[in-house]
């Protein structure tokens, strides 16, 4: 008896600084944000008033949530499949013994050294209309007002620089990925007379299932949670067309940055949407997705 | 034998040009920061591609203007007190989910996990107000508290943890090692690698942190190099080499380390990839 009580102190110690910090900075503020969600603030947030559970679905409702999950669904739509081809096909393509092969991984491995802050800024140079390079190229003549301002282009433009930035942790994944397939299915595979896409479509896309679905998974959260690009390329514009979610929340001109309460049921119902979401992807590609063994 | 040859250049026709245009954004960004002020909207293309007039004045002028030696000691204090708590904590958690036996261990599992759905945005406000009610604002608490432990720290050690054959811990019993014992002489040397692919990973995602820093550091001093890099364009709109100048010299340190830990981080990225 006395050795499992020890047990339970030691597992006790071992347990609450995890606990601990878990509790205040996540369930704690997850529970509170839930239930500042139902108040309304004043604007120097001081005295608010309880309003109730209705507040969640006013704020759905209303036409900015509307939009800016518009803008946070169109986004990842934009970034995560071109990102995960684009990932695939040049881990495919450099998975070869091929001289200077090294160097091609490198550069394609490299853009994970870059954070949000620096992709953005880079591409910035780049497009933004009065010192940018590409802008010159590709607007010559719709310089005016430039590819980050322009409500056409204004997401598209957020959503290369994003791609661009999580390619390197894309190809690096998934050619880890690549090296651990079993040669000697491609050699069957080979000796069946399998061409090279049918090998791609049956051996090589099937084995790298558990793979795809991570990478998937984590693109999409990402997606669903950028807020440094926004910030950084388009600050929210124009007229609301790069407002997702989180800009919604944190932005520099957001309409709720003032009510602690309303950004809270914004918040939450960010949290209620990738819940949703994730429990989406798992339930229709998790059962599809084949483990070896 | 023809086609063949001709598949591989196609091949490297195909890499080459991929790489050229991955690499691209990097080699303009690397000539603007070399680059002087006056030469920097020179009109002609060709003048923005290739390094004419090199100088390291503008690198020079970004390092003070944006106080980024101030800022590159705030991050990597931070990074480095958040990856070492990190690998501390789930190293201890793991060790009580895998080697120990208590009552609710499941429930407090299943609640660990839980916390992985939760988006950090979600929890932001109250956060931010908490470290305020902390009195941490513009303090190295203030930026490290939060990360101190993860429930994917947790997670992936205990994978690890779980490989291991039960009888080691036997076997270390009979040989007089407690479980602290167990755990630093037999248990962490065994999942090294791992350790070195979370913590790796951790020191990551801390330095590249955008967000919080910027909501809990009002004070320049305070500064983060992400927060100093937003700090430093919104500042210096109209010089715009200065704000590139800033970008290399922020994502120069990771580089490296990326090159030198190169099989940490693959490791450590693939980590989450691992099947069941």
């Amino acid at each position: 008896m006395r050795r499992r009580l020890r047990e339970w102190g030691l597992a006790l110690l071992m347990l609450g600084p995890s606990l601990a910090v878990l509790g205040v900075f996540v369930l704690y503020p997850l529970g509170r944000a839930i239930m500042l969600g139902r108040q309304r603030c004043d604007p120097t947030g001081r005295s608010c008033e309880t309003t109730g559970w209705d507040q969640y679905v006013d704020v759905f409702r209303s036409v900015e949530f509307q939009q800016a999950m518009g803008v946070t669904f169109k986004f990842a739509a934009m970034t995560v499949p071109l990102g995960i081809v684009l990932g695939v096909g040049l881990a495919v393509l450099a998975d070869k013994q091929l001289k200077q092969i090294g160097l091609f991984r490198t550069i394609f491995s490299s853009t994970v050294a870059t954070s949000v802050a620096v992709a953005s800024l880079m591409w910035f140079f780049l497009l933004n209309p009065s010192v940018g390079l590409l802008s010159d190229w590709i607007g010559g003549t719709a310089k005016n007002p430039g590819l980050l301002f322009d409500k056409d282009t204004a997401l598209w433009s957020v959503a290369v620089s994003s791609i661009w930035a999580n390619l390197g942790f894309t190809f690096i994944v998934v050619t880890a990925a690549l090296q651990s397939v079993p040669a000697d299915l491609y050699e069957s595979a080979y000796v069946d007379g399998a061409s090279g896409w049918r090998r791609f479509t049956n051996v090589t896309v099937p084995m790298l299932g558990p793979t795809l679905l991570f990478v998937g998974v984590v693109l999409f959260s990402r997606a669903f949670q950028a807020y440094g690009e926004f910030d950084l390329l388009t600050g929210g514009g124009p007229e609301g067309t790069t407002t997702n979610i989180p800009y919604l929340v944190y932005g520099t001109n957001s309409i709720v940055k003032s009510d602690d309460g309303l950004r809270s049921t914004v918040a939450v119902l960010l949290f209620g949407l990738l819940l949703f979401v994730s429990a989406l992807q798992f339930r229709s590609i998790g059962k599809r997705v084949h483990y070896a063994n | 034998m023809r086609t063949r040859g001709w598949r591989l250049v196609g091949r490297y026709a195909l890499l080459t040009f991929f790489a050229v245009v991955v690499f691209f954004p990097v080699w303009v960004m690397l000539v603007g920061a070399l680059k002087p002020f006056s030469k920097a909207l020179d009109p002609s293309s060709v003048q923005r591609l290739l390094p004419t007039h090199a100088t390291l004045d503008t690198l020079r002028a970004a390092w003070t203007d944006g106080n980024l030696g101030r800022a590159l000691w705030n991050t990597t204090l931070v990074a480095v007190i958040v990856t070492t708590a990190q690998v501390a904590t789930s190293v201890m958690a793991a060790y009580a989910f895998v080697f120990l036996k208590f009552p609710g261990k499941r429930v407090v599992f299943a609640i660990f996990l839980s916390t992985m759905l939760v988006p950090f945005e979600a929890t932001l406000v109250v956060n931010r107000k908490t470290i305020e009610n902390f009195g941490w604002l513009n303090s190295f608490q203030g930026l490290a508290a939060p990360f101190l432990a993860t429930a994917f720290g947790t997670f992936l050690v205990r994978q690890v943890f779980l490989s291991l054959p039960k009888e080691m811990l036997e076997a270390a019993r009979m040989d007089g090692l407690g479980h602290f014992g167990f755990l630093r002489e037999v248990a962490v040397p065994l999942v090294r690698p791992t350790l070195g692919a979370l913590g790796l990973f951790s020191f990551l995602s801390t330095w590249n942190q955008y967000l919080w820093p910027t909501l809990v550091s009002t004070d320049d001093d305070w500064y983060t190099v992400q927060s100093g890099l937003k700090a430093l364009a919104s500042a210096q709109v109209d010089k715009p080499n200065l704000v590139i100048a800033g970008t290399v010299i922020v994502a120069l340190p990771i580089f490296l380390l990326l090159l030198f830990f190169q099989r940490q981080l693959i490791r450590g990225l693939t980590a989450g990839a691992v099947k069941g």
